[in-house]
């Protein structure tokens, strides 16, 4: 029988779930899954109820900055200053409450610098065409500078009047004893998910990083898109700030130091494709997971933890091999 | 340089590479402004800031490099720019469903055998070319400025673009070709405008110019007709 013009239009190469299936983050997901069945028989420690809330609580951290890194990924830039802008956020918020003000006033200062970094960076990018590598670099140096200074480079554990409700925030377990900041988690990957599929704005993400050229000639606000978008990653670097502030109980300058390199690395694990165009929501929370899975299997197998390093990196140079190698294939 | 487009007419516009072409069709399709002059439209003059008002006024134009992105499937292509949404105020979502099924009917009229759900990244070039083409029949168009379509397909794939632009012809639109092929043109086009170094060197009917004589205007081997 012919195949009239009819059937080929309405036919589609690959289903939704071949593509999953096919996909980067899906052998990432299967790894951190045999690595977790692994674990679970080769130590009794691992499959605990408070290793597992250890896990599943020093995942957020990375992973929520990862949401906001993915969409960066996405249009093709970078953000190299999301560990600084956590550790600003941080001291912003706990030198507000230190000085006697509520817990809604700091929250609110913390966001609004986070944001403020986020148009910062986005406007020089956009506007003034900065590459977002030297902006966000440059930015990494300002943003913990600042909170040395607003600080007084000291270490800041009183935060007011309103010291526990900032304590249960980020350390708390309010829902069926998952820890907050998965909870935070969770609610953030689904959102960003749900814009990356079915908003507009996320539609012209994947456009600008996919040709930012016929962005531009086809009417896409190519540059609002853009600061937008720094101000997103700013902002998930802000929020996770305020979570570890209240998860650890304390703010010195160091926190955040070297986290960029971390969240990166989970986004690109994660099957974000630095080229742009490429990367999910789900890809940075799996990416996360790895990264924490790896860090504390180490621990747990008594391997010492100079290792680390070395497993980190071998996972990133994996998980980016077994794309380039399925890109081999089809170019063939 | 002045000039006017009828409907149901092909405008060859043709040029040595810098002469001013792309520009001028940047400029109706409101990519670039015009720093002095004006544009009517249908006896109203059209002040175009954006490619979105261009489209509104039924300027739609397909781009020498086709302007697609490879990581979005065709009918996102299609709409880029003006994706359909459906939802009430702040909460609206993109609406898959029937971009898919507008993409399908524009490239069953086209009689291309392109796939909406199928990336760009995997398509051949006629597939690219119907992409692009497609989205100039979204809505309905008064003008379509072809930059170069020819360029860079095979001899079988001009032949089906040539017959798109016949076809858009038929309907009643205005359509602006560039090219630097002047066999297109002369296949196509009832009239022919020759720009050189920013100004408009001939205006006529192809009936009554030949390529000899075109190629004389481009090189400015004849100064003006």
């Amino acid at each position: 029988m012919a195949v009239t013009l009819d059937q080929t239009i309405a036919q589609k190469q690959r289903s939704r779930l071949a593509e999953f299936v096919g996909g980067q983050t899906f052998w990432v997901l299967i790894a951190v899954l045999l690595a977790c069945l692994f674990l679970s028989f080769a130590t009794d420690s691992f499959a605990t109820a408070k290793n597992l809330y250890n896990i599943t609580r020093n995942v957020t951290f990375v992973a929520i900055i990862a949401l906001g890194m993915t969409l960066v990924i996405i249009t093709g830039g970078i953000d190299l200053s999301v560990g600084s802008v956590l550790c600003l956020c941080s001291m912003v918020l706990a030198v507000t409450m230190n000085a006697g003000y509520s817990i809604e006033i700091g929250i609110t200062a913390a966001i609004v610098t986070a944001l403020v970094i986020g148009a910062f960076n986005g406007v020089l990018i956009a506007y003034l065409n900065f590459p977002p590598f030297v902006v966000t670099l440059g930015m990494l140096s300002i943003a913990r500078s600042l909170a040395m200074v607003a600080s007084n480079n000291t270490v800041v554990f009183q935060f007011g009047p309103d010291h526990d409700k900032l304590l249960a925030l980020g350390g708390g377990a309010w829902f069926f004893g998952i820890a907050n900041p998965v909870l935070y988690m969770v609610i953030l990957a689904l959102l960003t998910g749900f814009v990356l599929r079915w908003t507009r704005f996320g539609r012209y993400i994947f456009a600008i990083g996919g040709n930012e050229h016929a962005a531009t000639l086809t009417g896409v606000p190519v540059r609002r898109i853009k600061v937008a978008v720094y101000m997103i990653s700013a902002l998930s670097a802000g929020i996770a700030g305020i979570v570890q502030t209240g998860w650890l109980g304390a703010v010195t300058t160091n926190i955040g130091a070297g986290m960029e390199l971390q969240v990166i690395a989970a986004a690109v694990i994660g099957g974000a494709n630095l080229a742009g165009g490429v990367g999910t929501a789900f890809g940075a929370l799996v990416g996360a997971a790895l990264i924490e899975v790896i860090r504390n299997s180490l621990g747990l197998l008594g391997i010492n933890a100079f290792w680390q390093g070395t497993f980190i990196g071998g996972a990133i140079v994996l998980a980016v091999l077994f794309d380039r190698i399925r890109n081999l294939r089809q170019s063939e | 340089m002045s000039f006017a487009l009828e409907a149901g007419q092909v405008v060859g516009l043709m040029g040595d590479n810098g002469a001013g072409k792309s520009t001028l069709v940047k400029m109706i399709a409101g990519n670039f402004r015009p720093s002095e002059g004006t544009m009517r439209l249908e006896g109203r003059d059209i002040v175009l800031h954006r490619p979105v008002e261009a489209r509104q006024h039924g300027i739609e134009i397909v781009h020498q490099d086709l302007a697609l992105c490879n990581n979005l499937t065709a009918a996102a292509n299609v709409f880029l720019g003006r994706e359909l949404r459906r939802g009430i105020g702040p909460f609206r979502v993109l609406d898959y469903k029937t971009m898919y099924r507008r993409a399908g009917e524009i490239f069953k009229e086209l009689k291309s055998e392109t796939r909406p759900r199928d990336l760009v990244k995997q398509m051949s070039g006629g597939q690219r070319q119907a992409v692009a083409i497609g989205r100039t029949m979204l809505s309905e168009a008064k003008i379509v400025l072809m930059d170069e379509p020819t360029a860079a397909i095979s001899v079988r794939q001009v032949a089906e673009v040539l017959n798109l632009i016949r076809e858009l012809r038929d309907r009643g639109i205005a359509v602006v070709l560039i090219s630097h092929r002047m066999p297109d043109v002369f296949t196509v086009a009832d009239r022919v405008i020759v720009m050189r170094r920013g100004r408009k060197v001939a205006d006529k009917a192809i009936a009554a110019s030949s390529p000899e004589e075109v190629t004389g205007l481009i090189t400015g081997a004849i100064e003006q007709v």
